[in-house]
């Protein structure tokens, strides 16, 4: 019964789509101010189709909770066995269940924007409406037409075939809806910029609406994106922190789009410059995130991340592609011109240095969009390249590079116009950081040269991130300005990470009979003993590694190499050891014939920097949403006193008329 | 600068920006791209000595020899004709790396004909193969089956 509610519920869901969709582009019809009859429908629809489509994921959730065997989806991703966090984490682990919850999240923002955002005119809300049910539509098409994830069995299975061990791990609970969550806000990010586009809204107060979305997407991914890079670096047991895998560059590419969105928002904002700018933005961003399904999703690349190997909904998800970003440039390119001119503004100015930014970010872009996708072109013709960091890291820092010095001189400029010659102090105090820190460095010995870089921007960007307090009342700073300077200090943190990682990280390979010490660093790690241990559903060869820092007292670490028998799959399960100045990761190999095991251990000087600055930075992003939050709280207030007083005056005003004077 | 041409300013460069960024991802792509060698191409045409490249084949049986310093591994690997390639690896080996299985090695050819590998990808459970293996199907191993049990007829 219980998945029957969700099939009908997803059914109903999508029939609320059409009609928010159709009463949505009524709106569009009606005059300047009125209100067309038929165009009423389209937020209580969106509202409606969130509750639908929640339900229709909660009862899926349910399924998965009580391992209902009877479902063709719980039967071949779920066990009665797993523990109860991975039953329910093993919705979303699988093709059907994820893309469910990408719909749900999808209408679910359809429907807070629908019941909440009152600040728009009429007609651009239902036209961003009918777009957002349009979009919402082509989704719930894929679900119910190819991937319905309620099927049932004719037979009830007599026990599941598991998840893949890889996936039962608490990171992925996390990880993928976060990074959903963001790609889905972008897509109303979207919807927003096409409603304001179709109906000649680009303004402003239209940016002030859009804001709050892309900065919630973007805080999503960048959490979204440190979650994953940290789970990779612990669970699949190689030491690197980011690999340039295909699917890592499916969440990258939307981040870099939606940070180039968010400042381009900020200027239309403040000072409604950059219109089609960003418009053409929120574009960008939209179709990058359906790219980046369509990578995960359709099975076009063989990864863990993977699950569908199946042509038909690759084929139906690239029509969607097509479709959607097919349709959008073709409306922008329509429209684009009859968006007039923003605000003009000098090269040296806060805003010519956001653009300057927005390009190289868009550069970026195009580097690992071309890098990601050619491996695929090529296997048209025949022919299998993989393309890796010996690629992505010089071509990206080629733009990355100037990217981040201009992003530590952007805040300090004026909007509109400035003279460099007015910070001649910061300018040099940045350029002697980098400088100076890269001699020092160098002067210890011969480190690579984009670690060496990095090294120097970081120690400029970290103290430049907080040039712009300089000489201002702390106090009275706005929490979205503190939000700027915490994100950009936060790439100075993580910057610093890589740098450290890249240039300073040690590694010992060695085959160690029990009792055996190596010597790594300021560590030595001796072997203690090795023996077989069991969980719920694997089993494992534990080594239990005694780690002493320059002879103190030593910790004991235990790497597993761990085989899972459902489905049977052996994984190896690093150990770290975690100070304030880097991370020990030792891993558990073979059995050499002679009875020695094989050891790897690394020492990563600061390595865990990397996640902190990605922290940092999503924490300044929800700062700088609370500041904008706070001051649309205030100015709300602000009108409903400044409207009672009128009201109040009005009323004195019938009773006693004004005297003559 | 008058309204209208500021946007086409910025227009210009940002096209200027983005065709740059894709003529050095063209011409970097070409040069780094790291390309997929059967045993039997990398015995006709082997790749420049220090070049990043991958080998894929399979593990030849009796092949795989541990060094005394119990992480090195010497291996020989073998396509659909009698090339065979050797490969030194140091590291820990995949679970599923046996012998007559199928392998990809990253890694670039040394000066002395071994190919030096600096990762290995085995199965990783028997529903996975690595990508470039899926092309070796069912007709190929069975020619190489064919091939290899000649003699015993």
């Amino acid at each position: 019964m219980i998945p029957e509610i969700g099939l009908a519920a997803l059914w109903l869901a999508a029939a609320l789509a059409v009609l928010q969709m159709v009463s949505g582009a009524f709106a569009l019809k009606a005059a300047e101010g009125a209100v067309n009859p038929l165009a009423i429908y389209a937020r209580p629809a969106a509202v409606v189709q969130a509750f639908l489509a929640v339900l229709a994921f909660l009862m899926l959730l349910w399924s998965f909770a009580i391992t209902d065997l009877s479902i063709k989806l719980v039967a071949s991703n779920s066990h009665s066995m797993k523990p109860l966090l991975y039953k329910l984490t093993g919705t979303w682990g699988n093709h059907e269940g994820s893309m469910l919850l990408w719909v749900g999240v999808l209408a679910l923002s359809g429907g807070l924007l629908a019941g909440f955002e009152k600040r728009l005119p009429e007609r651009t809300m239902g036209a961003t409406l009918a777009v957002q049910g349009f979009v919402a539509l082509g989704f719930y098409a894929f679900l119910l037409l190819s991937s319905n994830p309620f099927e049932r069995l004719p037979v009830p299975a007599a026990e599941g075939t598991g998840l893949n061990p890889l996936l039962q791990d608490i990171g992925l609970a996390i990880h993928p809806p976060t990074l959903y969550a963001g790609y889905v806000g972008l897509s109303v990010a979207f919807s927003l910029a096409m409603g304001a586009l179709l109906t000649n809204q680009v303004n402003p107060s239209f940016a002030r609406v859009l804001r709050p979305w892309v900065l919630g997407a973007w805080v999503l991914l960048t959490f979204g994106i440190t979650a994953g890079s940290y789970w990779a670096y612990y669970e699949l047991g190689w030491g690197g922190w980011w690999f340039w895998d295909p699917v890592e560059n499916a969440s990258l590419m939307p981040w870099l789009a939606a940070t180039a969105l968010m400042h381009s928002v900020s200027v239309l904002a403040a000072r409604d410059a950059l219109r089609t700018w960003t418009i053409m933005l929120g574009v960008l961003a939209f179709s990058m995130s359906m790219l980046g399904t369509f990578l995960v999703r359709s099975g076009v690349l063989t990864s863990v991340h993977a699950f569908a190997v199946d042509p038909e909904r690759g084929a139906f998800i690239l029509g969607l592609l097509g479709l959607y970003i097919g349709g959008a440039f073709t409306i922008f390119a329509l429209r684009a011109g009859a968006v007039a001119e923003g605000k003009r503004f000098a090269i040296a100015s806060r805003e010519g240095a956001l653009v300057f930014n927005n390009v190289m970010l868009s550069a970026i872009l195009a580097i690992v969009l071309l890098g990601t996708l050619y491996p695929l072109l090529t296997e048209v013709f025949d022919v299998r390249v993989s393309v890796g960091p010996p690629y992505f890291n010089p071509a990206g820092a080629i733009f990355a590079i100037p990217m981040l010095l201009v992003m530590a001189v952007g805040p300090l400029l004026r909007w509109k116009s400035d003279k460099p010659a007015r910070l001649q102090f910061e300018l040099a105090l940045i350029a002697s950081l980098v400088i100076g820190v890269i001699a020092l460095v160098s002067f210890f010995g011969q480190f690579p040269l984009l670690p060496l870089l990095g090294l120097g921007l970081a120690a400029a960007l970290a103290v430049a991130a907080f040039l712009p307090l300089r000489g201002r009342n702390l106090a009275r700073v706005p929490v979205a300005t503190w939000g700027m300077v915490l994100a950009h200090f936060g790439i100075a943190v993580s910057l610093f990470g890589m740098a450290c990682e890249g240039a300073f990280s040690q590694e010992r390979l060695a085959a160690v009979a029990p009792g055996g010490t190596e010597q790594i660093g300021d560590f030595a790690v001796t072997l203690e003993s090795v023996t077989p241990v069991a969980g719920p559903n694997w089993t494992a060869i534990e080594a239990r590694l005694a780690v002493s820092r320059d002879g103190g007292e030593p910790v004991i670490l235990n790497p597993q190499a761990r085989n899972f028998w459902s489905p049977p799959q052996s994984t190896s399960e690093s150990a770290l050891l975690t100070r304030w100045d880097g991370q020990l990761y030792a891993v558990i190999g073979n059995q050499a014939e002679d009875g020695r095991w094989q050891i790897r251990v690394w020492w990563k000087p600061f390595v865990t920097f990397i996640w902190y600055g990605g922290l940092l930075i999503a924490l300044g992003g929800i700062l700088a949403i609370a500041g904008r939050v706070k001051v649309d709280v205030k100015r709300r207030a602000a009108v409903t006193k400044g409207a009672e007083r009128r009201a109040d005056v009005e009323a004195l005003d019938v009773a006693s008329p004004v005297p003559a004077e | 600068m008058k309204a209208k041409h500021q946007r086409l300013v910025l227009v210009i460069i940002a096209l200027v920006a983005i065709i740059g960024a894709g003529l050095l991802a063209a011409w970097s792509l070409r040069n780094q791209a790291n390309y997929f060698y059967l045993p039997e191409q990398m015995a006709s045409a082997p790749p420049e000595v220090g070049q990043a490249v991958r080998l894929g084949g399979m593990v030849k049986a009796g092949s795989i020899k541990t060094e005394a310093d119990g992480v090195t591994v010497n291996f020989l690997v073998t396509g659909n004709t009698a090339d065979a390639i050797p490969v030194r690896y140091s590291g820990i080996l995949p679970d599923l790396f046996v012998e007559n299985s199928g392998v990809v090695a990253e890694g670039s050819l040394g000066p002395d004909g071994v190919f030096m590998a600096t990762n290995l990808l085995a199965k990783h459970d028997e529903n996975y193969v690595p990508k470039e293996l899926e092309g070796m199907g069912t007709d190929q191993a069975a020619k190489m089956a064919a091939e290899t049990t000649v003699g015993l007829k």
